[in-house]
């Protein structure tokens, strides 16, 4: 054995799929000295690797995950270690038969292979399977079964001969030491059982065990380490006779929420439908303590009960197998179930790679090996997935245990794009919620926040504007006719909007000017009260996030962004920082509030209560002024969203509630109605073509492809800068579209309305997928109802040669096929008022 | 044949067992429970003893009201009543405590359905080893009692039972009734089917109190010994390893 090192390049802590997984990446990007260390033996150390079922089902709503995925099984398969069985989701309801035309829908995006199935076809497959309890099955041929211990020797042994990696199991750590970073503490050295490791990076890749790793430098990991049941039972003869390990197709058995996956002449079964069981780290057994292994936690047969039952219905034969092995499984939750990959926010040069599924393993670990390597993952955007995207309130215990006994039950659930949390509600709220709640607001979360998306007391408006309920349930779901209503009022009168979920920044210092021109694409040096609508790219030249900069002095600026995105944006901006003291960084969001208001009438109406002008010579579009309403300050930003006259108002949270009384009382005579975040983020932004961070602003884009790229570019360097030229200079392959739908009647003889959840593929005229030079896949990023141009509206990426207005193709939901046109691509994608005559005149 | 079996709930630990702070029990913080080894066999003994000559077995514990997992577990490969003797004190009662509860138990169970033909007893219990509550028992009840069983034949009226020993079997024959405690080895318990565990879900537990007094055994603390860590090298793979296993052999002096 080596002797045990003193310094290293990298610490990787934990040789589970992930650790091992992202090393052998490591090594295959460069990175020659790399130490990985578990506390347990190899090749199992005993965490949730060394116990999990091991098969991946490829299909899944998310893009993110999606392409994660299908690189793992990519990696497996080329290790030689994946076994393809197909596997079969079979449903007990009619809610369930409808998911899997989803699901069906998300095969053909993302181009796997995938056919509904019959009772009676899925008995062909898996002739054991009870035909009469099952409504149908979605099949998916590629389905596969892995050996995650043996991949991850083989990537760590590969690291190991290229001479790049030493390997220490059996490994405490007991301490992560850190050291005055350029603006936070920064990583040092790495304390063990066996000695003290200096290092300039440390990856936690410990899956549990993650938080109580992660606390030991000042960090934070927000997962939970929660109970997933499952017990082997047999042997059953007709799985014995196959004499293989994987004869017959793996059957999820999604509406009870369990799955039977043969072992050979034994069936696992495996279940998500127990109660949610919730464990602290330290809770868990060390190696030596645990009867089998640590994340292998004593039974509980009472919340297993219900399960068997359910899987003797669907195989009889089940209930004769003696039940061999039964555990209470660990893996890790998070609050919102994605995984929590990439630099920790609290400290510099510490890496998060947790709450990772076998399917997704190997993919992480390369995911984060380029994230390491080249600033940003080029694999896949991993928006949903960076660390960064919790709050400081979504990163305590309460909240992650709160949204995780929530969730875990959802894991085969059907969920709704649009669905809402029930717990850990009202925690984050703007000053106004009291008059909000009196409108009858119906809230959605932003980030945490409370955020109304329509108003009861305008339902009067559904008549008025004879705006229709959707027939079908789905579709009505998490909507309301009230939003289109709000939004043809908000054009003919006023609306004012409750934007307190804006995130904002505060950049100042004499160095203020330069650091920010280097963040972002467009040039910064305005004029005082000028601003600033900017892509901010990754090192790659794709987008990291697109926000507004306002120049409020000489060396201040204000950066606001989107609820979605102030964490992860906030990172960014602190983390480039200069570490001179020449700019200083503040989060202001919980000191200030902002308020929209927009119409015809909004200038009229502020007017009452302001001796200020608003007519566009004194207060031209774009720019920001300070001005005294109703006696409060503010700072007024003429802009719009939505496309209509009126401004975004800044005030001192303390002021807030002051403000919406004045504004309201004075938009009595105005007829100014609240509006909701439904017309904000979707029908008013679609009508006016305007991008959204992580629906159509991803990173695997360019500004040029989005219609961001302005003529010029400055002569300032920035991030992302060079690659950035390259694509000006390129032809690009794909260019974001706005399309129409022609026809939203369904098979069934009624109106469908897509969701534009990401996972809706846009098809040629002959139900094509279209992929462009890149491989990317042309689908649905927004959809929404245009309610002033009197259609149903798509943005998509498409391939360059389809990018002509009135090109006629097809778009796929819930199965089914729908015609589109191209209505707009380029720059300006309005439909809506396409001059901008409303909002600048 | 009318069977009791009496069984134990213990804790499942993994290598190290740790201890409370005072020093009195095993700390069960991170363990499940199990039926104790010895006394697993003994049930699954007595299932096959009926299966092949018919009658009953009754599968008996002393032990908190959670031990109900334990029957519940016996019931679910093949235990016919179950009878729980309730202590909550927190505490394992003493051997004298424990022997005079089950007696209690015994002369009710019997004086209701008549006498049991042979009761069994795991040879020791897992957590504490005292090697006693069996005798204790036998005693009490005047009846033949031999430990350290693996092998029982029923014969008419009478029992064969075999005792390993270093150069091959003791064998004993033994009148009904009797008391034995058996060794794990004497078979191979079967483990439960899921049918078997849904049905165990709706046995009958007999719950009773006891009103047998502590005797004079006190537990005064328990040892917790030195840890030995041992440390595995794994010298290579296939021939690869070849050079280094001759080389540590070499070292070892053993060529």
């Amino acid at each position: 054995m080596s002797d045990f090192p003193t310094k290293t390049r990298c610490v990787v802590i934990g040789a589970g799929i992930v650790g091992n997984c992202l090393v052998g990446h490591l090594s295959d990007m460069g990175w020659d000295d790399i130490v990985l260390l578990d506390k347990g033996p190899l090749p199992n150390p005993g965490g949730s690797t060394g116990h999990a079922s091991n098969f991946i089902f490829p299909c899944d709503h998310s893009k993110e995950i999606v392409d994660l995925t299908l690189d793992s099984q990519r990696q497996y398969e080329e290790l030689g270690l994946q076994n393809t069985c197909g596997g079969i989701e079979v449903a007990r309801t009619e809610e369930r038969m409808e998911e899997f035309k989803r699901r069906m829908t998300s095969a053909k995006c993302w181009g796997i292979p995938s056919t509904l199935l019959t009772p009676a076809e899925v008995r062909e497959l898996v002739p054991f399977i009870s035909e009469d309890v099952i409504l149908g099955g979605f099949y998916t041929p590629s389905v596969s079964a892995v050996d995650s211990l043996e991949t991850g020797t083989q990537m760590r042994k590969k690291a190991q001969e290229a001479g790049h990696l030493q390997v220490f199991a059996n490994t405490e750590v007991t301490d992560i030491e850190t050291t005055k970073g350029k603006n936070k503490p920064k990583v040092s050295a790495v304390v063990t059982d066996r000695g003290r490791i200096e290092c300039d990076t440390v990856v936690v890749a410990c899956g549990v065990w993650s938080p109580r790793i992660a606390e030991m430098a000042g960090a934070s990991i927000p997962l939970t380490p929660a109970v997933h049941q499952m017990a082997d039972v047999g042997p059953f003869d007709v799985l014995v006779e196959t004499q293989q390990e994987l004869a017959y197709p793996i059957v999820r058995d999604m509406d009870t929420f369990c799955y039977e996956r043969q072992t050979a002449g034994s069936m696992e079964v495996g279940s998500y439908a127990h109660r949610p069981i919730l464990h602290r780290v330290d809770e868990i057994p060390s190696n030596e303590e645990a009867a089998l292994s640590p994340t292998e936690m004593p039974f509980t047969a009472d919340d297993f009960d219900q399960q068997m039952e359910e899987a003797i219905e669907l195989m009889e034969f089940l209930g004769d197998g003696e039940i061999k092995y039964a555990i209470n499984g660990l893996l890790s939750l998070t609050p919102d179930a994605n995984p929590v990959l990439g630099p920790t926010v609290e400290v510099e040069d510490l890496w998060s790679a947790a709450a990772v599924w076998i399917k997704e393993g190997p993919g992480v670990g390369r995911l984060v090996a380029e994230w390491m390597t080249y600033g940003y993952p080029h694999l896949t955007d991993p928006h949903g997935a960076d660390i960064s995207r919790f709050y400081p309130q979504q990163r305590n215990v309460h909240h992650i245990e709160a949204r995780c006994e929530e969730h875990f039950n959802k894991t085969y659930g059907i969920v709704h794009p649009r669905e809402q949390w029930d717990s850990r509600r009202d925690v984050t709220t703007g000053p106004v919620k009291a008059r909000t709640d009196a409108l009858g607001a119906f809230y959605f979360e932003a980030g945490g926040w409370e955020r109304p998306h329509w108003y009861e007391t305008n339902r009067d408006l559904v008549e008025s504007y004879g705006i229709q309920e959707r027939e079908h349930e789905w579709d009505g779901r998490w909507w309301s006719p009230i939003s289109d209503a709000e939004h043809l009022h908000l054009r003919d009168h006023a609306g004012i909007v409750d934007l307190s979920a804006f995130q904002i920044f505060e950049i100042s210092g004499p160095g203020s000017l330069e650091y920010i021109d280097h963040m972002v694409v467009n040039k910064c040096d305005v004029k005082v009260g000028g601003s600033i609508y900017t892509p901010v790219l990754n090192p790659s030249g794709g987008f990291r996030s697109d926000l507004t900069i306002l120049r409020l002095g000489l060396e201040h600026f204000r950066i606001i962004t989107g609820a979605f995105d102030g964490g992860r944006d906030e990172y960014w901006f602190r983390h480039n920082m200069p570490g001179d003291g020449t700019v200083q960084f503040e989060n202001r969001t919980n000191a200030m509030c902002t308020l929209g208001v927009w119409g015809p009438n909004t200038a009229d109406l502020l007017s009452t209560i302001t001796e200020s002008h608003f007519d566009q010579a004194a207060f031209p579009y774009g720019s920001c002024q300070e001005v005294l309403l109703a006696g409060i300050p503010t700072e007024m930003f003429r802009v719009s969203y939505v496309g209509d006259s009126g401004f975004e108002i800044y005030a001192a949270m303390q002021h807030g509630l002051a403000l919406w009384d004045a504004i309201t009382e004075a938009g009595q005579a105005f007829n100014l109605r609240p509006v909701g975040a439904a017309v904000y983020g979707t029908s008013g932004r679609i009508e006016k073509g305007y991008r959204l961070m992580g629906a159509e602003l991803e990173s695997e884009y360019t500004p040029v492809e989005a219609g961001l790229a302005r003529p010029k570019v400055k002569a300032a360097d920035f991030i992302g800068k060079a690659n950035y030229l390259e694509a000006r200079d390129d032809s690009p392959c794909a260019q974001l579209c706005v399309l129409s739908m022609d026809d939203l009647v369904c098979d069934d003889g009624y109106e469908r309305f897509p969701m534009g959840s990401g996972n809706e593929p846009v098809l040629s005229s002959t139900g094509e997928r279209l992929v462009d030079a890149k491989g990317r896949v042309s689908r649905v990023t927004t959809a929404g109802n245009a309610p002033s141009v009197g259609k149903y509206l798509l943005m998509a990426y498409l391939p360059i040669e389809l990018c002509t207005p009135g090109t006629e193709l097809q778009v796929m939901y819930q199965n089914e096929l729908y015609p589109v046109t191209v209505e707009a691509t380029g720059p300006n994608l309005a439909l809506f008022d396409p001059e901008n005559d409303r909002m600048k005149n | 044949m009318r069977i009791l079996v009496c069984v134990k709930r213990v804790p499942a630990p993994g290598s190290r067992i740790n201890i409370t702070p005072d020093a009195l029990n095993v700390d069960t913080s991170h363990l499940g429970f199990t039926t104790s080894p010895h006394e697993e066999c003994a049930v699954e003994e007595a299932t096959q003893i009926v299966e092949e000559h018919g009658g009953s077995v009754t599968v008996l514990t002393v032990g908190p009201p959670e031990a109900e997992e334990q029957l519940r577990y016996a019931a679910s490969v093949g235990g016919s009543d179950f009878v729980l003797v309730i202590n909550d004190s927190g505490e394992d009662w003493d051997p004298q405590q424990t022997s005079n509860a089950i007696l209690e138990a015994i002369a009710d169970l019997e004086a209701a359905d008549g006498e049991y033909d042979l009761i069994l007893f795991g040879n020791e219990s897992a957590d504490a080893g005292g090697y006693q509550i069996g005798i204790k028992v036998a005693v009490a009840l005047g009846r033949p009692a031999v430990n350290g069983i693996k092998g029982i034949d029923v014969n008419d009226g009478a029992l064969t039972a075999r005792r390993e020993v270093d150069i091959g079997y003791e064998v004993y024959t033994v009148p009904t009734p009797a008391v034995l405690g058996v060794k794990e080895g004497i078979n191979l318990p079967r483990y439960p089917t899921m049918k078997g565990r849904l049905a165990s879900k709706k046995a009958e537990i007999n719950k009773r109190e006891s009103s047998a007094l502590p005797g004079p055994q006190q537990k005064i603390r328990l040892h917790q010994p030195e840890e030995t860590v041992t440390e595995t090298q794994i010298l290579g793979d296939g021939s690869d390893a070849a050079v280094k296993i001759v080389d540590l052999l070499d070292e070892l002096g053993v060529l």
